[in-house]
């Protein structure tokens, strides 16, 4: 039985999501998506509120500070420094994985 | 359905108190969080942990949960006994859906039900986002390709009682599609409340590990092996690349680990990535008596010593 193929938007690291789309990606409140921008862990495109875009790495960011926030019951700049170290980590194992060892 | 035995999951006595179950919760956390966890099945272990730490650190969903009595092993066929949620009223919901949470068909049976289980401190216009991740080949992002996705979501009933319902989508991976990035489908998140639309399902693109090539954004590396000989001598070599077979030219006096850029044969897009051959220089084995015997001659008509920097 043949499905239907859906085909989607793809969002990259341009910004593409509004603020009031970002809040219900994220299932979160404005004010703390507002916070995040303000301490400068989401960085998003514009400079009003209302122009503000956001890319898909932002929205992946914003989810996992979240979870970080819900399951260590951190708070919002300890999540944030987890959230940095992690992509360092990242950064290296891909620097790794780049000069050929097998990284994981 | 299954029982769930959440002591045994947060490894905690029935006896234990609060406090004992939260370090519990806190030690394996760490021990199972997928962002920093290196276990295997973390991602379903975490999901486990968290849905048995909802319960147990509610006095009221931990008393009605202990009313279901000791009498059962994990794993072991269940249905709760009618009436058994009596005089409780579970106030506030599962951790946000939108979050990714899941949880079994134990949970949702006994403590999804009823009353209100979205906490709407805002009122919802249309239904939840839901996100998923989408494992796909590397050649996938050079040619278009559809992949099937399963999604396990928690959705309510006619009852207003929440069950998970399983359901595959085929996608269209479009091509030049990169780690990281997401595919936003419209429509396919939550059916809204009351009829309102539903919300968007997020897809977030990974690659599977490919035996050949790493990939670094739009860029792809690929170890190359080269005899001793093509690398000082330098050499026309035969490369694979996801776009087809080519021929290199190595240049002469190549060491290992020197990096030879082919343009635009990595990842399509608007510039496309590149791909990097590392080189890498393998000796051939002093396994016959020949080989040895040629080795022996290069040692003693080449006058090469590596360790000179040493001091040695």
């Amino acid at each position: 039985m043949e499905e239907d193929i859906v085909t989607g938007i793809l969002i990259s690291e341009e910004g593409a999501l509004s603020l009031d789309e970002m809040i219900h990606a994220c299932g979160a409140e404005a004010q703390w998506i507002v916070e995040l921008v303000e301490v400068g862990i989401l960085v998003p495109k514009g400079v009003e509120v209302a122009a503000w875009r956001f890319g898909a790495a932002d929205l992946i960011r914003a989810r996992r500070l979240a979870r970080l926030q819900r399951d260590f019951g951190a708070g919002t700049e300890a999540a944030a420094v987890i959230l940095d170290l992690l992509d360092e980590i990242e950064r290296l194992r891909a620097q790794l994985r780049r000069a050929g060892m097998q990284i994981g | 359905m299954e029982f769930k035995d959440y002591y045994k999951i947060l490894a905690v006595e029935r006896t234990a108190s609060e406090g004992e179950i939260k370090r519990s919760y806190r030690k394996l956390a760490r021990k199972y969080h997928p962002d920093v966890s290196k276990e295997p099945d973390a991602a379903e272990r975490m999901q486990e942990v968290n849905e048995a730490y909802e319960v147990l650190k509610d006095p009221e969903k931990r008393a009605a949960y202990d009313r279901l009595g000791s009498g059962f092993q994990a794993g072991q066929e269940f249905h709760p006994p009618p009436g058994w949620d009596a005089g409780f009223e579970f106030r506030g919901a599962p951790f946000g859906e939108a979050l990714g949470a899941d949880f079994s068909e134990f949970f949702a049976t006994l403590f999804g039900g009823g009353g209100t289980t979205r906490h709407a401190s805002a009122f919802r216009a249309r239904g939840e986002d839901h996100h998923a991740k989408v494992l796909i080949d590397l050649e996938d992002a050079f040619r278009s390709a559809s992949r099937t996705v399963t999604l396990r979501t928690p959705e309510l009933d006619q009852q207003g009682r929440l069950a998970t319902h399983e359901r595959t989508l085929q996608v269209k991976i479009p091509k030049g599609v990169r780690e990281g990035q997401l595919i936003r489908l419209a429509g396919q998140g939550s059916p809204g409340p009351g009829g309102s639309p539903a919300g968007d399902l997020y897809l977030e693109i990974h690659f599977k590990p490919h035996p050949l090539y790493r990939v670094d954004g739009r860029d792809l590396y690929l170890t190359l092996p080269l005899t001793p000989w093509e690398a000082a001598l330098g050499a026309r070599v035969k490369a694979p690349t996801p776009s087809g077979g080519v021929e290199v030219k190595v240049p002469p006096g190549s060491q290992g680990g020197r990096k030879l850029r082919l343009k635009g044969r990595g990842i399509p897009g608007a510039p496309p990535g590149d791909l990097y051959l590392v080189l890498e220089v393998v000796l051939p084995a002093a396994d016959s008596e020949r080989a040895k015997q040629l080795y022996q001659t290069l040692a003693r008509e080449l006058a090469f010593n590596p360790r000179r920097t040493l001091g040695v």
